[in-house]
């Protein structure tokens, strides 16, 4: 039953989000994330001290054709639920300082995001996983469009586009597997026989969808402009969450149903993981506006946990849900702090900032924390992730590790121009009078920069959480 | 567990140190703050001395193991700590000479406004310093190595409104990354091939062949480009020099006496490992040696007192090098420990000579000073005796030993050593006469400000005297029939790999130790001709020609690599970005995405933003899809 409520909690906070003023609509929202967060440490508890592996609610939801409305929680679910469940309170916090246009509007669908994305990560069902994959897309398109830049609406557009023709390939690929097995269950379709053409073809379908919402090369041109022109909210929501579904689609929808296709597409998808982790850190040496540099850096990142989730190896799979982790943390706390600076001088352009060290001490201490961690230095919360998914990719073939560990130098190449030429020489006029941070962005950043350390230090949680769950799908992904 | 916590505590108290001053410091006395930074190292010192009699009397080193970090499937690592002969040794000089060099900072950074963040700054050096040099495993280093790679980023860039500072800073960091990634892949190497990563584990694994002799020159290879990047050995070594933007004391510390010999440290930890991969060593020697002429003789035409001094560092390190190369892994660690105490000696004086001309660096427009400042000439001498090479002088045993190894490797390699060491004597004597003899060539007021440091520059500088001075007597050459104490003491450490060097007949020895110390007397006398005798002041920087000009100008390493590396790196950013991304990928998109939306009035139509229609079909999709089941074809 828990399962249940920590389904509806949500999109009951968001009905109360649309209900109340502009003016507290923030508020509550607040209050929702925070219940569902207590609720969620409450299912942890339950799942750590309990006796069962999984929580699960199962009910028909249709009787012809035979549909279920399936929830599990088994460790990586939870490792999700978790993500999730502490970011979007850290992200509806981050909003307590800006100004927002009806925001009740705003709020709503926020709630109504962070619902469909834990619909995403505990359904268990391949229906239902596929409604809730489409709705987590409405929120954050209308929230890019409508409280967006100015030239939003061609951007958004594309991003809507190109992701919803990905969810219809997947919507074939189901179809095939229902018409084949006669019921979307997980378990039942993992020993499933379908084979060659049919395979492949269910395999590319998934795939695409996924691939598209990471995104992988060469699907990622929607990200970029998506993530500078969407406001910073949702590219937090996006970067920090909804990209982890296509992750989490990897591991969960592709592995344990397909694996003769896996076997065969893993010499592609490995060389495209890696072959973006070079790409995307390429690309963001040159990039002067911040929001987009880290979209590029995002685009590095996640090739790196694709990479390590098709080595079919323990600890690549481990290491990958491990990273999403800390990179959800991060990406929401670099963004937050682009944030600020947009909010204080009205720019991203690296161009025209600089020196914002000299009057915001603070500001400038979170955030090269949280570079610091995005650049994987050890006892930070990226460095255990990377570290394990390098040695992953390394085992799969020596020559793709080394090329994909060269990002440990990009990382620091980028990242650190970034940082001397916003925050280090001289204020300019455009920084002279950046004020340093109000409480409620110290509230904000003080979560992150905890994580950070205290999963660097100490990740063995999340590991003893996702391994028996990890361990499962290897085996059922091997031949 | 009472004796345990003891030994955390000299890992725990520099980081408490550093949370104190960094968090509270700006409201807390200048004097206070920086006492407090000196005592979060000098207690650790004290503790490890006692570990140190314990060791030296016969007992056992200690290793215990904290938690652990992470494990998966059969690969696990803990936190564990390991004070052996070697880390003593190690930890000693680090909270040693970095008390004093904490206390020297008290004085010498007295006028800056953020004095707190400096000594912040430099606790958490010694921390991760002290987790570098203390952990029971590789991953335990790196974490120290990528620390102490931030601290020395942060001390760089200390004053960071200056870009240029700001530059070598970013350099600094992204040079040791380079190296970071060998370390990383040859720990992936280690952590497959012998299932762990803990030094006695690996250890163990190798003895029973755990490795190929392919696989650990790979491995070994890999390590040693770690090695080139923090100790900055060819290729990796530019960094260091520009490094010298950050607080003197800082370049003495971090620059010379501790951090840029954690590659040393590194290849003695795992001489097992090297020991089986005899190419590498070869390699090693090589570079070592190369490393060493290379620097010498851009230090020969540097003006910058500074300047000269990180050269000198880079090739001191270099000779470190060469003995690592030859297998001799304690004498390297020998001159680890003499180079750290007449390095940290010069910097320090040097920064005493900066302080009283009132931050000026060009030793062409000093000379004179030791009338002004007698106490930082004497212990600058002292200094530069020690690195020439000049009995009873430390540097003399440490180098000597040095050359004596590699003369029974190979004599091409010892004839490279004994041609840096004689460059080395050389340059050093160039700025002890350019800076403390003759007139001075500042300006007037200049001159009436010169004085000798306050009391608190000057302990740390006599201490150091000292231990200059006397520090080579822990190795005595066996030709005097005394005994090596610290071979003696190190030998554990390389028990496993098991061969004893060989002497040299006493004659052979006697003939080398001659030409060490003729050569060094020469390039003295050289020296003392050019530049006392003949009064030469070296001309600007402008009217140098030839291989001065190139020498001066570092060989143009650092154009070099701009050419072939970053810019390169930065036009194909562009091009990626630019070209590929934008034109190529996105045209793509773009073209797939308007082809099948068929005719171009539903793109129009699209672009005028009738976006609540697409959603609207999705939403009939989903129901289409659901009504085509309920109707029920199979």
């Amino acid at each position: 039953m828990i399962v249940l409520i920590l389904l509806i909690l949500p999109f009951i906070g968001a009905i109360l989000s649309a209900l109340a003023g502009n003016k507290a609509a923030n508020k509550i929202a607040l209050l929702s994330t925070v219940s569902t967060l207590l609720l969620t440490a409450k299912t942890y508890y339950d799942f750590t001290t309990g006796s069962t592996t999984s929580l699960d609610y199962s009910t028909q939801w249709l009787l012809e054709p035979n549909v279920t409305f399936s929830l599990t929680i088994d460790g990586l679910t939870m490792v999700m639920l978790i993500l999730t469940n502490l970011l979007v309170p850290i992200i509806v916090l981050s909003g307590l300082g800006a100004v927002v246009q009806n925001s009740r509007a705003f709020y709503a669908l926020i709630l109504v995001m962070q619902g469909a994305l834990n619909g995403v990560f505990m359904a268990s069902d391949g229906f239902a996983f596929y409604v809730f994959w489409e709705l987590a897309l409405i929120p954050i398109y209308f929230i890019a469009l409508l409280w967006g830049a100015e030239n939003s609406r061609k951007v958004t557009l594309k991003f809507f586009i190109y992701t919803i023709a990905g969810s219809l390939f997947m919507l074939i690929s189901f179809i095939i597997l229902y018409m084949v097995t006669g019921d979307l269950r997980i378990e039942n379709l993992t020993n499933l026989s379908i084979t060659g053409i049919a395979q492949k073809i269910v395999f590319i379908g998934f795939f695409l969808a996924f691939a598209i919402k990471v995104p992988l090369i060469p699907f990622h041109t929607w990200q970029a402009d998506t993530y500078t022109v969407a406001p910073t909210q949702g590219t937090m929501l996006l970067s920090g969450i909804m990209l982890k579904m296509g992750l989490y689609g990897f591991i969960r929808w592709m592995l344990p149903i397909m694996p003769f296709s896996v076997a065969e597409f893993t010499p592609i998808i490995m060389t495209l993981g890696v072959v973006g982790v070079i790409y995307g850190s390429w690309i963001a040496i040159q990039q002067n506006n911040i929001k987009r540099l880290f979209a590029y850096s995002s685009l590095a990142h996640v090739g790196l946990i694709t990479a390590g989730i098709f080595s079919l190896n323990t600890m690549g799979l481990i290491g990958a849900v491990v990273q999403m982790f800390a990179h959800g943390v991060n990406v929401v706390g670099l963004f937050f702090a682009a944030e600020i600076i947009y909010r204080r001088t009205g720019t991203l352009d690296l161009n025209s900032l600089g020196g914002i060290r000299n009057v915001a001490p603070w500001f400038s201490t979170y955030f090269f924390i949280l570079l610091l961690a995005s650049v994987g230095l050890p006892l930070t919360n990226a460095f255990v992730g990377e570290f394990m998914l390098l040695f992953a990719v390394w085992q799969y073939n020596a020559i793709l590790g080394i090329i994909a560990a060269l990002t440990i130098i990009f990382a620091a190449i980028y990242l650190f121009r970034m940082f001397q030429r916003a925050m280090l020489g001289q204020t300019n006029t455009v920084t002279a009078n950046f004020k340093d941070l109000t409480i409620s962005e110290h509230l904000t950043f003080i979560p992150l920069v905890i994580l950070v350390f205290v999963l660097g230090v100490y990740p063995m949680p999340i590991i003893s959480l996702v391994e028996p769950v990890i361990k499962q799908i290897i085996q059922l992904a091997s031949i | 567990m009472p004796i345990q916590n003891l030994y955390l505590a000299i890992i725990a108290l520099p980081l408490i140190g550093f949370f104190i001053n960094a968090l509270l410091g700006k409201k807390m006395s200048k004097n206070l703050v920086g006492i407090l930074a000196s005592l979060m190292v000098f207690v650790p010192f004290v503790i490890i001395l006692s570990a140190f009699s314990d060791l030296v009397n016969g007992g056992e080193p200690i290793h215990f193991q904290l938690f652990n970090w992470f494990t998966v499937a059969h690969y696990s690592v803990d936190f564990g700590i390991q004070i052996d002969q070697l880390s003593v040794i190690m930890v000693m000089l680090i909270t040693g000479v970095g008390f004093l060099i904490h206390v020297y900072s008290i004085a010498y950074m007295k006028e800056d406004e953020n004095y707190s963040r400096y000594f912040s700054y430099l606790n958490l050096f010694i921390f991760f310093m002290l987790i570098l040099v203390m952990s029971d495993n590789y991953l335990g280093m790196f974490i120290g190595w990528e620390g102490v790679g931030l601290a020395s980023y942060l001390l760089i860039g200390f004053w960071f409104k200056n870009d240029e500072y700001n530059n070598a800073a970013k350099k600094a960091f992204i040079m040791n990354r380079v190296g970071d990634l060998g370390f990383l892949v040859g720990m992936f190497f280690l952590f497959y091939y012998t299932g762990s990563l803990e030094y006695s584990k690996v250890n163990e694994a190798l003895q029973l062949g755990a490795m190929i002799p392919a696989l650990a020159f790979a491995t070994s290879i890999l390590l040693f480009l770690g090695a080139t990047g923090k100790s900055a050995q060819i290729p990796l070594f530019t960094w260091l020099p520009d490094a010298m933007a950050g607080p003197t004391p800082v370049s003495a510390l971090i620059h010379a006496a501790t951090m840029v010999t954690a590659g040393v440290y590194m290849v003695f930890r795992s001489n097992l490992l090297f020991s089986l991969a005899p190419q590498t060593l070869e390699i090693i020697a090589i570079v070592g040696a190369a490393t060493a002429l290379y620097a010498a003789a851009v230090g020969l035409a540097q003006n910058d007192i500074k300047k000269v001094l990180a050269y000198s560092t880079v090739s001191q390190l270099g000779l470190m090098f060469l003995a690592l190369g030859v297998g001799a892994y304690s004498t390297a660690l020998f001159h680890v420990l003499t180079h750290a105490f007449f390095k940290a000696l010069l910097f320090l004086g040097s920064g005493s000579v900066i302080h009283a001309v009132g931050g000026d660096q060009d030793i062409r427009r000093m000379g004179g000073l030791k009338k002004y400042m007698p106490i930082t000439f004497i212990t600058f001498l002292i200094g530069s005796l020690a690195i020439s090479g000049v009995p009873p002088f430390s540097g003399f045993f440490s180098k000597d030993e040095i050359l004596a190894m590699a003369f029974q490797k190979n004599i091409a390699l010892w004839a490279v050593g004994v041609g840096a060491s004689m460059m080395t004597a050389f340059y050093m004597f160039r700025v002890v006469f350019l800076t403390f003899f003759g007139e001075f060539r500042g300006t007037e007021e200049q001159k009436n400000q010169l004085h000798e440091s306050p009391a608190l520059m000057n302990f740390p500088l006599i201490v150091l005297a000292i231990l200059a001075t006397l520090g080579g007597f822990i190795g005595i050459p066996h030709i005097f029939n005394a005994p090596h104490l610290l071979n003696e003491f190190l030998a554990p450490i390389t028990i496993a790999v098991g061969v004893a060097p060989e002497h040299l007949s006493a004659t052979t020895e006697y003939i080398l130790i001659a030409i060490v110390i003729g050569g060094a007397l020469i390039s003295i006398g050289i020296a003392y001709v050019m530049y006392i005798s003949k009064r030469n002041v070296p001309g600007k920087d402008a009217s140098y020609t030839g291989v001065t000009k190139w020498a001066n100008n570092k060989f143009y390493v650092d154009e070099f690599y701009d050419a072939i590396i970053v810019r390169p790196v930065q036009w194909t950013s562009d091009f990626l970005f630019k070209a590929v991304d934008k034109v190529l990928i996105d045209g793509v998109v773009n073209t797939t995405g308007r082809i099948s939306l068929l005719t171009g009035d539903i793109v129009r139509s699209i672009q005028t933003g009738q976006t609540a229609f697409y959603i609207l079909a999705m939403v009939l999709s989903v129901c289409f899809i659901l009504g085509y089941f309920l109707i029920g074809i199979k």
